[in-house]
């Protein structure tokens, strides 16, 4: 359903990708590993508008959308929760929420997914009419997470929802990505944390510096002694 | 990139510097100086209760439509991190606006009809004001700033201000040097007793109008859609295009917000000191500019509690420090000079984060 296929995106004159090609199929849940700087926050941007590719070409169910500005790409059902959370601090966490609905006109249905998001974590239920930046790092990540499924998208891009996270609290958190999942949302989810994402995920794509150097299902790119040595560890 | 430091010794306070302190005693001496000046005019003058109480209102009056002006200022600093130096043009526009609409509704007799017809044409006049000054805003929004967007931030501001003298002097070629007289209807042109106390009906209107409009803003700005919207955006443009917000619309919004109190207050000074001409907006806007710097730039309750402040302090200043009432605008920018050096962050401001530094 989403293909990106040969982008090169530059920040100014710094080549960050260099013909990145990737699917992400109706119901998956894909990742993309790799470590500091290689491109897969880039990559994530560049999908979502917030970054224009300068070649190749991005499409969503055939139709392209690399060029579209971020508001747009947000309205065609995928949602992006960023790198470092990025919630709005002196906000409430009952704004950020509708905020994250903001495109959408259907009072009920958002009424709904408000309480699904609170369903999925209770903790923002305590914290609804407290400021945004009063939360702790793991109640901003449910935040971050969260507000992404207020537009009820058919595709969220997670960058790095483990950062910073209690061990415990990680895998708290990859359940409820799981579970999003279940409920039908597809998910690309960017992580560092490479162990925990490929235990999730589908399939997967490792980047370095800017390219994908190995893709496939997820339990064989696990296996592959590429990605044990570099990453997990040995 | 943020940087997390797990180490458990705590910094090291910073030490303040020599010139902190340096700086802290020259406050002190402004202080004591400006208390002891106050202190032996108000001996030697001896004005009495009533008279204070009149320049105080005079001075809430004035403040309720600085208030109005400064919004404007603070509501675009705090989305685009720009001062609109044009924006005391805007409110200049919009009082051509009411005195033609004035003129209009003068002609064509309705301000000396009932009540209910005054009061009604009153309230198109200020809307005429605010239509104008709205279609100058989001025209200066379009033209000079959006195609500096990413630019380095002082040129925007170099836009500004070359906006700024493009409206005056094509204002004052179109319309001539000569001012434009505002006469008041005579229903609202007299005024009524408290005691020693006189109280124009026009104050009271001005002032009434001014918090409406400040409290409209404030449900705009907190309650509505947009208004949230305009708060993310405030905090992280990429953010909230990520929200499906788009950022540029909210920003015409916020010049919309800005322009339309701006030309009710060009409207209500035109009342007020009864003439309007090309260079009226220019010192007010830099009144305005002050009275948001005081309560601290960006925020809008800072912005309606500096310009009330700075009203009062304008129309007391100048009979408690013993000087001649023209002389009045050296009170209002000391107050930004001295705010600048000492507390740059205004009163309500708060420290400056990382972003926005």
């Amino acid at each position: 359903m989403l293909v990106l296929d040969q982008i090169h995106t530059y920040y100014d004159r710094i080549h960050a990708l260099k013909g990145v090609s990737l699917t992400v199929q109706q119901g998956e849940i894909v990742t993309l590993i790799g470590s500091n700087g290689a491109g897969k926050s880039t990559t994530l941007r560049t999908i979502s508008g917030l970054l224009n590719p300068r070649m190749g070409s991005i499409t969503l169910d055939g139709e392209p959308i690399d060029h579209l500005p971020a508001h747009e790409i947000t309205r065609l059902g995928i949602s992006h929760s960023p790198e470092g959370r990025k919630i709005f601090a002196r906000l409430t966490v009952e704004e950020n929420l509708e905020l994250g609905a903001f495109a959408r006109k259907d009072k009920p249905g958002i009424r709904e997914d408000m309480n699904r998001v609170m369903d999925l974590f209770p903790r923002l239920r305590e914290r609804l009419h407290q400021r945004g930046g009063t939360l702790s790092g793991g109640e901003q990540q449910m935040l971050a997470i969260g507000r992404a499924l207020m537009s009820r998208p058919r595709i969220l891009l997670l960058d790095e929802p483990s950062m910073g996270l209690a061990p415990l609290l990680v895998e708290q958190i990859f359940r409820i990505i799981e579970n999003i999942n279940e409920q039908g949302t597809t998910i690309l989810l960017v992580e560092q944390n490479a162990h925990v994402a490929l235990s999730i995920a589908n399939r997967a794509y490792v980047m370095e510096t800017g390219v994908i150097v190995l893709e496939g299902p997820a339990a064989e790119v696990l296996a592959s002694p590429q990605v044990r040595e570099a990453y997990l560890g040995g | 990139m943020t940087v997390t430091t797990y180490s458990s010794t705590p910094l090291p306070r910073r030490r303040k510097s020599a010139a902190h302190w340096v700086l802290r005693a020259l406050g002190v001496l402004i202080l004591v100086l400006v208390i002891w000046r106050v202190y032996t005019v108000g001996m030697a003058e001896n004005y009495p209760a009533s008279f204070w109480i009149s320049q105080a209102l005079n001075g809430l009056v004035l403040g309720g439509v600085y208030a109005l002006v400064a919004l404007g200022y603070t509501l675009v600093y705090g989305i685009l991190l720009m001062i609109n130096f044009a924006h005391g043009e805007v409110v200049m526009i919009g009082g051509f606006a009411g005195f033609f609409a004035l003129q209009f509704f003068t002609a064509i007799g309705w301000l000396e009809g009932s009540a209910a017809l005054v009061a009604f044409a009153l309230l198109l006049i200020v809307g005429a004001g605010m239509l104008a000054s709205v279609l100058t805003g989001v025209t200066l929004e379009r033209v000079a700033y959006r195609p500096l967007r990413g630019a380095p931030r002082l040129v925007p501001l170099i836009s500004a201000i070359g906006a700024s003298l493009f409206l005056q002097y094509s204002v004052l070629l179109i319309f001539g040097v000569s001012p434009r007289v505002y006469q008041k209807p005579a229903l609202i042109a007299g005024g009524f007793r408290v005691g020693d106390v006189f109280v124009p009906y026009t104050g009271v209107i001005i002032f009434a109008t001014s918090l409406l409009l400040m409290l409209a803003l404030y449900l705009i700005v907190q309650r509505s859609k947009l208004g949230k919207a305009m708060r993310a955006v405030a905090e992280d443009k990429g953010t909230a295009a990520l929200m499906g917000i788009d950022v540029n619309q909210v920003i015409v919004f916020t010049f919309i917000l800005g322009s339309a109190l701006a030309g009710a207050a060009g409207v209500m000074l035109g009342f007020h000191n009864t003439i309007v001409k090309f260079n009226s907006g220019f010192i007010l806007g830099l009144k305005a500019f002050t009275a948001a710097v005081l309560g601290g730039i960006g925020n809008i309750p800072g912005a309606m509690m500096g310009a009330l402040l700075l009203g009062l302090i304008e129309a007391i200043g100048p009979s408690a420090l013993g000087i001649p009432t023209e002389y009045k605008d050296i009170i209002s920018f000391s107050v930004l000079v001295l705010i600048l050096i000492f507390r740059p962050s205004g009163l309500l401001g708060e420290v400056l984060s990382e972003k926005k530094a």
